[in-house]
């Protein structure tokens, strides 16, 4: 039985969420999720790398020979990698510099070649442009959240362009929440509460 | 943690000692240090104190309440908590630092561990890890003189000590505890005099404080004084910073330090060696919290390999291959 296509895209935003639920990706995850702004933009590079080499491992899948594949995955995850980071040096020169070595370390980013493994060298080219749109959403919320959540416990304040809020600080701002220790305490919590409600809802299933 | 089931090497006696009598007893070894922090820093350390052990008490029952867990806050455990995260901050600090420290080490530290019993490192300590790290400007420079009560500026004499001054309080200061610090870490006499408590009544096991204060005593000694060696300040060494707090009412945790005599000695020397590297080389000029909750991490390791004998066993080898041979 085929899963509906409108299932490949939304699969990747509970059932298969990237960070909380297959725990793969979580370099960036951990080391630039300081705000939702960063957030964001690595999100964004991810759902383009994503798109682009599921599209192109799928096109290619009946001629990519079983022995060689995963070097001819990471040459088509390269080229698209190496496209973002192009673009961005010319665009977004200031989110290029705090995003940084992790834009070109997407290239080895795990849920990108586990996509093309486990699901675009079987799959169709619809279904894997779709399910990569989708992981790469989901991926792009979880990075927002925690981002989110860091920048407002850390900074006191979430900014979003010029719109700012709230506008006054409420509290001192807990400086740890932007070190490496927050984001894994961050990352670790939400974990549970997902675990926990996903636990629930299965027994509420089963029922 | 009502429970029958006592985890320690045989011989398994049952004593009519309980959590609740453990912990009531810990508290009484407090008290001392805690009216002393009272008397020396004055109204701001009681606000603490009280902030503290209310918030890690209400935090507790709270989160049992919502978990839909017995609620134990009963046991003194939260209590304790609550006091040692005070007695670890400076006098100055506004009150919303002990609050939310009490909330994370009971919450973070503890109960999602599993509640007492099951938490991996010192809650307390943990607590204060991390209400350092998020606001490292108001709780490392929020030090008061006592008696006078009036903001210091100045370094403690932890900070002198690091810097290479010889600019610190005298022994008998240093006892009673006129000098800067935090809350409950100043008073040494009265330090020792609840530590002494708890030796009498064997809540707590000599190694541990031993193991710990000797390493750093002998440590200092030894490399204390740069360029040369043996010619250290031991005993200062000891007397500043939370050296005895943490190594008495600390170290001695049950639940995070090891259950054999030698694991416990162990443990204590290796305490003290991580606050003597973090001390004499580190960033900082305090190590006792990152020395204890570094042994904190180890302890399994320490009771998967310091195993006692079995009683009946042969004790060596060389006896062993001799029966075989016999056979």
């Amino acid at each position: 039985m085929k899963r509906s296509l409108l299932h490949e895209f939304t699969k990747g935003f509970i059932e298969e969420n990237a960070t909380f639920r297959m725990v793969i990706g979580m370099c960036p995850t951990l080391a630039v999720t300081t705000s939702v702004k960063n957030g964001f933009w690595m999100g964004v590079a991810v759902i383009f790398v994503l798109t682009f080499s599921n599209v192109f491992v799928s096109l290619l899948r009946k001629m990519i020979p079983d022995q060689i594949r995963i070097p001819i995955f990471v040459i088509l995850i390269a080229t698209p990698v190496v496209i973002v980071e192009l673009l961005m040096r010319a665009y977004l020169p200031a989110m290029y510099e705090i995003l940084g070595v992790f834009v070109p370390l997407i290239v080895v980013n795990c849920i990108i070649i586990a996509r093309a493994e486990a699901f675009a060298y079987k799959e169709s080219v619809l279904r894997s442009f779709l399910d990569g749109l989708g992981i790469g959403a989901g991926f792009t919320c979880n990075l927002m959240i925690i981002g989110g959540i860091r920048e407002f416990l850390g900074t006191g304040q979430i900014a979003l362009g010029s719109f700012v809020f709230p506008s006054v600080k409420l509290f001192e701002p807990l400086v740890v929440m932007l070190t490496p220790p927050g984001g894994f305490m961050t990352l670790g919590l939400l974990m549970a509460i997902l675990n926990i409600a996903v636990a629930r809802s299965a027994q509420k299933k089963a029922h | 943690m009502g429970e029958k089931l006592i985890v320690t090497p045989s011989p398994h006696i049952k004593s009519p000692r309980t959590v609740k009598g453990v912990m009531l007893g810990v508290v009484i070894s407090l008290l001392p240090a805690c009216v002393g922090a009272v008397v020396l820093f004055g109204m701001n350390a009681l606000l603490i104190l009280i902030t503290s052990v209310v918030s890690a008490v209400v935090a507790e029952a709270l989160w049992q309440r919502a978990t839909k867990q017995e609620i134990t806050v009963g046991d003194f455990s939260a209590v304790i908590t609550g006091l040692l995260l005070a007695m670890t901050l400076p006098p100055g600090v506004p009150l919303y630092v002990p609050a939310v420290g009490s909330v994370f080490a009971i919450v973070i530290a503890k109960q999602i561990f599993g509640g007492l019993g099951s938490n991996f490192v010192n809650p307390a300590l943990a607590g204060r890890a991390f209400v350092l790290a998020a606001w490292p400007m108001s709780v490392a420079g929020a030090w008061l003189n006592p008696l006078t009560h009036d903001a210091v500026s100045s370094p403690t004499p932890l900070a002198v000590l690091k810097g290479g001054g010889t600019n610190i309080p005298g022994l008998w200061d240093l006892l009673i505890g006129n000098r800067t610090g935090s809350l409950g870490e100043t008073s040494i006499i009265l330090l020792l005099l609840g530590g002494l408590f708890l030796l009498v009544t064997k809540i707590i096991d000599w190694r541990t404080p031993v193991g710990f204060l000797g390493t750093l005593f002998v440590g200092t000694w030894i490399f204390g004084k740069p360029g040369a060696l043996f010619q250290g300040d031991g005993l200062s060494a000891i007397l500043l910073g939370g050296a005895v707090l943490g190594a008495f009412f600390m170290a001695t945790d049950y639940v995070t330090s090891p259950v054999t005599p030698k694991g416990r000695l162990i443990f204590g020397i290796g305490a003290g060696l991580v606050t003597l590297l973090i001390r004499l080389w580190g960033g900082y000029p305090e190590g006792v919290t990152y020395g204890i909750l570094f042994m904190n991490l180890m302890t399994p390791i320490i009771d998967r390999f310091v195993v006692p004998k079995y009683y009946g066993y042969e004790h060596d080898a060389r006896a062993r291959k001799s029966a075989e041979g016999k056979r």
